[in-house]
């Protein structure tokens, strides 16, 4: 590897000021999942890398009933899927924890690195875009906040500027009649880049009769993850009862928003293909996750 | 090692005895572990994190020592397969990849006895689905895996007994 220095950052401000200072030859380091391998190939050129994972702030992972989910950065993924509150409340966030690399990767991988990195495959930003997740940025000029499906501005690009940093996310708390899914298609069970990803939400009016809000997002078919807003707004109004020509028409609104390409993992068409049967099972599974939590996610 | 500029004091625990090393930021954990700590057990199979074949435990976590700078070891507590056998007798997993013939070339084999420990420390009775899921970052390119899984959950058996 290219040598470099190592700062290990005891706050945010104090990795802003060290990034804004070294320009564009310093780099955040989280998990190093991705940064690592990266600077192995030679892929990125640096001369320090600001660790940010002892950073109090960036490790903190608080759920409460009443505010939602504070998710540090830094936070790998095996602490999430190990806490057993953020489990029940979040579960399109966990689908895709859990499913991120094998059991020695989530033991670093970070969301926040998943989503800085911005891949157009990553795992967990269309499972953020459904739970509606906010990315709190702090930077030279202060903090700022902006939806997690405006992060992403191209494949490995975000709107994160000269000096920034992500702090955290915030989840909304899920209320009564929420569930949520993520799935993949990978030609194995596990260990591989998505083909396609889907994220999905619904909310649930108090009866579970009807839907009252849902979102659609989609991985590995645009060069950024992509929110379905159309999708999700096909779903509004409609009856639980009958919730499968709504889910149909959701489906075939993914399919149709779908830009992809062809490349090594598969083609334009069975993409497209692939955006609709995902929607479609994520959305059967978001409904299904919703009506067994009519009483609450709180306990 | 080249000439190192730049170099740093990391002080870690290594198979619980505390250890303190020197080097440059761009080391990888695995880099040092083998080549100045002589700690070969731990093996680089493809160096960017999807074999395990550099599986370590660091503070109860298991992750690829490739894929972790070894100025991040600084007041970790690290475990590798060294550290896995008693003075006198081995380990129940490497006792049980012996007795199941779970290895042939062998290159994979630390990496696999370092992840199916770390199973074992947190979940004793895993199921055969469970183990498959758990080793699924491993790669192995010689036994076909079944061995290895027959072997861990043997050992879990058999440590159960204890
Ligand atoms: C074997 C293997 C399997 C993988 N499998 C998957 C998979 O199934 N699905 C998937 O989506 N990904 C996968 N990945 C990719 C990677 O593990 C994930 O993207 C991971 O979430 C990255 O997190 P990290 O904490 O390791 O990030 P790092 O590598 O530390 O950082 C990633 C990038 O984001 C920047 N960054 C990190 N945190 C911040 C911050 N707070 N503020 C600003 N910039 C920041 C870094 O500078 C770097 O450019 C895999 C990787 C490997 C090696
Ligand atoms: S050498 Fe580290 S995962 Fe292969
Ligand atoms: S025994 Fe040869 S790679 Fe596993």
């Amino acid at each position: 590897m290219q040598a470099f220095d190592y700062i290990r950052a005891q706050s945010a401000e104090q990795a802003v000021a060290l990034l804004s200072q070294a320009g564009d030859h310093a780099r955040v380091l989280a998990g190093g999942t991705d940064l690592l391998a990266q600077l192995k190939e030679g892929r990125r050129k640096v001369s320090l890398v600001v660790d940010i994972k002892f950073i109090p702030e960036l490790n903190e992972l608080c759920y409460d009933p009443a505010e939602g989910l504070w998710l540090g950065a830094a936070v790998p993924c095996y602490r999430i899927y190990n806490n057993h509150a953020v489990a029940r409340a979040y579960p399109g966030l966990i689908d895709a924890a859990s499913l991120i690399g094998g059991v020695q990767i989530q033991g670093r991988a970070s969301l926040g690195g998943n989503l800085c990195n911005a891949s157009p495959a990553a795992d967990s930003i269309p499972a953020l875009i459904a739970h509606a997740a906010i990315c709190q940025i702090a930077g030279p000029a202060g903090r700022r906040h902006v939806p997690v499906e405006t992060f992403c501005t191209g494949p490995g690009r975000t709107v994160l500027a000269a000096g920034e940093l992500l702090v955290s996310l915030h989840l909304p708390p899920p209320r009564p009649g929420f569930g949520a899914a993520y799935l993949r298609f990978i030609p194995r069970n596990e260990m591989d880049i998505a083909v396609v990803g889907s994220g999905a939400s619904v909310q649930l009016d108090e009866r579970g009769e009807t839907i009252v809000s849902a979102r659609v997002a989609l991985g590995a078919v645009a060069p950024t993850p992509l929110y379905v807003q159309e999708a999700g707004a096909a779903l509004v109004g409609r009856s639980v009862a009958d919730a499968e020509a709504a889910i149909a028409e959701a489906a075939g609104l993914a399919q149709a928003a779908a830009r992809p390409i062809d490349d090594m993992r598969g083609t334009v068409a069975q993409r497209k293909h692939l955006a609709a049967v995902l929607t479609r099972r994520a959305l059967r599974i978001a409904v299904e996750r919703a009506k067994s939590n009519l009483s609450g996610a709180q306990q | 090692m080249s000439t190192r500029k730049n170099e740093t004091m990391v002080r870690a625990r290594i198979n619980g005895e505390e250890v303190a090393f020197l080097c440059e930021p761009r080391e990888t954990l695995l880099d040092v572990l083998r080549n100045d700590l002589e700690l070969t057990g731990v093996k680089e199979g493809c160096g960017n994190g999807n074999c395990g074949a550099c599986n370590v435990i660091m503070d109860g976590v298991l992750v690829n020592s490739c894929l972790v700078l070894a100025v991040e070891a600084e007041g970790r507590s690290i475990t590798t397969v060294e550290g896995l056998a008693a003075p006198d007798r081995l380990h129940p997993l490497q006792q049980s990849f012996l007795e199941h013939a779970a290895l042939q070339c062998g290159v994979c084999t630390p990496g696999f006895l370092v992840a199916a420990k770390s199973l074992l420390d947190h979940n004793p009775h895993p199921t055969e689905h469970e183990v498959r899921y758990w080793l699924a970052g491993n790669l192995c390119r010689c036994t076909g895996y079944d061995k290895i899984v027959r072997a861990v959950l043997d050992a879990a058996d058999k440590m159960d007994g204890n």
